[in-house]
């Protein structure tokens, strides 16, 4: 291919473009792929005084361990558990809201519906944490005084001590959240579904919830399995940071991710090998998770990601 | 204006649908007279959308009434949207503290430094990858966009960074994530849109590749720039972790984040310090000052939130929704 004189010649033509290259190439590979070599640490007794290339490889012995550990299963179900309700409501909440929004027929309650909708978004997990903290208060929380109000509860329940209650707290606080931006997806798919399908509908005398039934929900169809495609791989994605910031010493068996393990064996105890081999098997089922959803929604007939 | 007198009676007669209304089924109401179904459901959707709004803003508000409201009285509870015995003390007290103030610093910094480099920086990679003449174009879009889907995961990436020497280093807010594949993805196909004239032109007249991206391109790009840079700033403003991770050691480094979560943790002890707060002259509490310092931390949130909306949802619908 070099030998090419006329690659020769392109090449010297664009100098200043391969030269502009040239940083952006180092860049990635410094900061994105070097520590992709990080991986072989998994696979040794790593100790930092040896370094990458003088420990003792020890195969898949970090592996063994990590499914021998109690600590670690309970992660991995715990880090399951709310991926699936996230997965759950993250799909089920944000297609009903887009839908009731672009039902609601006040056009300015519409927009400043909308318009604060997506300002949590925007927020910091810190104060959501903050928010979850007040609102959950034994003394003064929001929802202890509602619900004694309504006598659903005859004394202020300690939400966040009981770890029955925590995965929801999570998913509730992450739909309080996301569920305004979720939606402008699904808001701006239902624009595009042609206005004549629904007059045709109300000409044959189509109610509401039939014409949300029949035309809305297909006409979403497409949108919602690539979202779902694409989440079902982010399921173990579920993240740490409301887990690391909302857990305590007694939701610990509910609450920690493996995110969160990694954490705690990788940078608190120092024991980078299992750390990263922890972050390797969430690494691998994530990939097999979006191939499988990929293939069974290319089995259905339906797009794919790929 | 005319439009928006024409639009507020709707809900009040609302027998029929304005053809105004906009969203998916705007015909269809003007055929149909409603029906008692429609009745029902219009009703449920805005008592639902009413209940919606409240809950989305109520803890908001009620944490704006708190900060400003006496730390101690706050205790007692039944503040709801107003302040009882309203004070600027705790604002005094957050912004009078030395570390607020430091983290402050650099949470502005990071952002604003942060921002301007990692906009600059992609939309130079993106310039490139749009010349069409580029013989490793391929190669190099295909170099960033695998980083979209593979990392090396927390602690080989812990290791990488400590070993350039960026832990207790500000650049570490700057240069990991600097050039997201996913904005220069945005940008390139902005570009690519661009007519190939503009640069042609230039390049006849002599200039190079680099005062034709800063002259001309990069001022042709300024919609699609602005979203990419919000995205940015947003992010900077609230990332905790690194700082956390990296930065936690030097008290001129820490985040305003970071140190709004280590006044999260600190009303755990709530009834302790309160306690030991009656006995001093000072009427904060660590609920109060927290409240100050959330109202603080989300100011720039907010008043860049009309912006950001605008190009948010544009940033979102170039970027997602295919046709």
């Amino acid at each position: 291919m070099f030998k090419d004189p006329d690659f020769a010649k392109k090449l010297k033509n664009q100098k200043s473009l391969l030269l502009l290259s040239i940083p952006f190439v180092v860049y990635v590979i410094i900061f994105n792929y070097a520590p992709l070599v990080g991986w072989l640490m998994a696979f040794q007794r790593y100790k930092p005084r040896d370094g990458l290339f003088h420990s003792e490889f020890i195969g898949l012995e970090n592996f063994r361990f990590l499914f021998r550990n109690e600590d670690f299963i309970l992660c991995v179900r715990n880090t399951l558990a709310m991926g699936i309700i996230n997965l759950f409501l993250g799909t089920v909440c944000p297609i009903i809201f887009a839908i009731l929004l672009s039902e609601f027929r006040f056009n300015m309650g519409k927009k400043f519906v909308q318009t604060i909708s997506y300002l949590p978004h925007f927020l910091s997990m810190i104060i959501l944490t903050g928010i979850v903290f007040d609102v959950l208060s034994m003394e003064n929380g929001t929802i202890n005084k509602v619900l004694m109000a309504t006598g659903l509860i005859d004394k202020p329940v300690q939400w966040l001590a009981e770890p029955k209650y925590f995965w929801w707290i999570v998913a509730f606080a992450t739909r309080w959240k996301e569920t305004g931006w979720d939606s402008i997806i699904y808001l701006a798919a239902i624009t595009s579904i042609n206005p004549d399908l629904y007059e045709a509908a109300s000409i044959d005398g189509a109610g509401r919830m039939r014409r949300i039934w029949h035309i809305t929900l297909p006409g979403l169809k497409p949108t919602i399995l690539i979202l779902l495609i694409m989440n079902v791989g982010n399921v173990l994605n579920v993240g740490f940071e409301l887990q690391y910031l909302l857990g305590n010493d007694l939701v610990k068996s509910v609450s920690e991710t493996i995110d969160i393990y990694v954490l705690n064996y990788g940078i608190g105890k120092g024991n980078y090998a299992i750390g990263t081999a922890a972050g390797i098997f969430k690494s691998l089922v994530s990939i097999i998770l979006i191939v499988i959803a990929n293939t069974s929604a290319k089995a259905m007939g339906e797009e794919s990601l790929y | 204006m005319a439009e928006l007198t024409k639009t507020l009676p709707a809900p009040q007669t609302g027998k029929q649908r304005k053809s105004e209304d906009i969203g998916a089924n705007t015909k269809h109401g003007i055929m149909s007279r409603r029906s008692k179904g429609d009745m029902v459901f219009d009703t449920l959707n805005t008592i639902f959308m009413i209940i919606f709004s409240i809950v989305i803003l109520y803890p908001l508000l009620n944490m704006v009434a708190v900060s400003f409201n006496d730390g101690l009285d706050a205790l007692k509870g039944g503040i709801t949207l107003v302040p009882r015995v309203f004070t600027l003390k705790n604002y005094q007290t957050v912004l009078g503290k030395q570390s607020m103030f430091a983290a402050a610093r650099t949470s502005v910094l990071r952002t604003v430094i942060g921002t301007v480099t990692s906009t600059m920086v992609t939309a130079l990679l993106a310039y490139i990858l749009s010349r069409k003449e580029f013989l490793f174009k391929k190669q190099l879009s295909l170099l960033y966009v695998v980083t979209m889907y593979v990392s090396g995961g927390l602690i080989p990436i812990f290791i990488v960074y400590k070993n350039l020497g960026l832990t207790n280093n500000f650049l570490v807010y700057i240069l990991p994530g600097m050039v997201p594949a996913f904005s220069m993805l945005v940008l390139r196909t902005y570009m690519n849109g661009l007519p190939d004239s503009l640069a042609e032109s230039a390049m006849i007249d002599g200039a190079g590749h680099m005062t034709i991206f800063i002259k001309i391109i990069f001022p042709l790009c300024m919609p699609v720039i602005a979203t990419v840079a919000l995205f940015t700033a947003v992010g900077q403003w609230n990332s905790w972790f690194d700082a956390m991770l990296y930065n936690k050691m030097d008290d001129d480094l820490t985040t305003l984040q970071y140190e709004l979560m280590k006044l999260l943790s600190s009303v755990t002890n709530q009834k302790a310090t309160a306690e030991s707060a009656q006995h001093s002259t000072a009427t904060v509490t660590p609920t109060s000052i927290r409240a100050a310092a959330t109202v603080i931390t989300s100011l720039p949130i907010i008043i860049l939130y009309p912006f950001l909306q605008r190009y948010f949802v544009a940033g979102l619908t170039i970027g997602g929704v295919k046709e």
